[in-house]
């Protein structure tokens, strides 16, 4: 039977993605590392105050590893897990590994330990940049329940490549956050169909912010991370102008656009509105070489 | 918040296959679960971190329940819960005790 990459938890995950019994954890929920804030608030802590980091194998290679836990707190990134998954990544610049795994699944910075947080979310920005810069490429893996949000959307735009189920989401304000502040009529949180098409991994691979959309099952996530193993990325400053010169072109290319199906359309995509229906795999036929 | 200590005596030392294991996420009625293997005198301790106070007289009977069918000796017991039922607990520490001592989770 196939095991869902969604329902899984972050260590599940983490077990089903990595060779087996290959997973090292570091600080482990026995080392007790826990949020100092979530206590002080009354409010229920975690033992590995919600991300699992190590190192493992994958496909053989060694690499590190971490897994944020949607259950708790949303995966939000307080101090300490902040801590811990720049720890791992400045670890990667000692041991050097292969690649750096992150699988993420945040509503971006905890609330409650809300400064703390942005500073912790900036610093894994910085140390994702530094492995990136040591010729170590940072792997995404997005697919959980609570998607990949806030300071974590844009941490995972920082790395060399997502992996993205249709489940999977990704994106800076979350569907509740825009119609909070923008209204109903501006975006519907409510509309399922609506949220999954705007901010879902088919049409992140369609823009081209994800690098492959792969099935929801954790060896279709395995799968898909061992061929990442093989990018070698370009950092060079021409490939970085291209890339802003293609992200500014997308206004002028998509501006007149209302909804995710138009701009399938315009990228050349027949019958867009099936687009949704579609398995992974038919998806990735239909839009071959459709993607902005 | 609420901290609960229980104690029991009277278990039978055990052979994990690991060190320490975790069941469950400190989630909106879960909970999570680490058991440890301690020197604790033969004792099994339990302590209890709970957003949900006054229910000790509950907690009580779920762990005797869970000390009935699981008499450990020397292990550490530590729960953060955030208002799990009586019956995911029950389940929760199974599961727990089951990845502690070698079988499935």
């Amino acid at each position: 039977m196939t095991q869902s990459y969604y329902e899984a938890s972050a260590r599940e995950r983490l077990a089903a993605v990595l060779d087996p019994s290959s997973f090292q954890e570091i600080l482990p929920p026995s080392a007790r590392v826990m949020s100092p804030h979530l206590r002080q608030l009354d409010t229920p802590a975690a033992f590995d105050d919600g991300i699992i980091v190590g190192e493992g194998r994958l496909d053989g290679q060694p690499v590190l590893a971490a897994a944020q836990e949607g259950g708790f707190m949303g995966g939000a990134v307080g101090e300490v897990h902040g801590a811990k998954l720049v720890g791992l990544l400045e670890r990667a610049l000692d041991t050097r590994p292969t690649a750096v795994l992150l699988l993420v699944e945040s509503g971006g910075v905890r609330l409650h330990e809300a400064n703390a947080g942005l500073i912790a979310v900036s610093e894994v920005m910085r140390a994702v940049l530094a492995v990136r810069g040591a010729g170590i490429p940072v792997i995404v893996l997005d697919g959980g329940q609570f998607g990949c949000f806030g300071g974590m959307g844009i941490v995972a735009r920082l790395c060399d490549t997502v992996i993205i189920s249709e489940e999977g989401r990704l994106g800076l304000s979350g569907p509740e956050v825009i119609e909070t502040t923008c209204g109903v009529e501006e975006f519907d949180s409510r509309d399922r169909a609506l949220v999954w098409r705007t901010v879902g991994g088919k049409h992140r691979t369609l823009l081209g912010e994800a690098g492959e959309l792969v099935a929801d099952a954790t060896a279709a996530f395995r799968a898909a991370a061992i061929r990442a193993l093989a990018l070698t990325p370009d950092l060079s400053l021409e490939a970085l102008e291209r890339e802003h010169a293609a992200l500014g072109q997308r206004i002028e290319r998509f501006g007149e656009c209302h909804d995710a199906v138009d701009i399938w359309r315009a990228l050349g995509v027949e019958d867009p509105e099936r687009l949704p229906l579609l398995e992974a795999a038919d998806f990735n036929t239909v839009t071959a070489g459709k993607r902005a | 918040m609420e901290t609960l200590k229980f104690e029991y005596r009277g278990g039978r030392p055990c052979n994990p296959a690991q060190a320490s294991a975790l069941a469950g996420v400190v989630g909106s009625g879960n909970l999570e679960i680490l058991v440890e293997q301690e020197p604790l005198n033969g004792a099994c301790a339990v302590e209890v971190v709970t957003a949900a106070v006054g229910f000790g007289a509950i907690w009580q009977a779920v762990l005797d329940d869970f000390f009935a069918r699981h008499p450990l000796a020397d292990v550490r017991i530590s729960i953060n819960d955030v208002g799990a039922t009586p019956a995911v607990v029950s389940l929760r520490l199974d599961q727990a005790v089951n990845a502690f001592l070698g079988g499935t989770a």
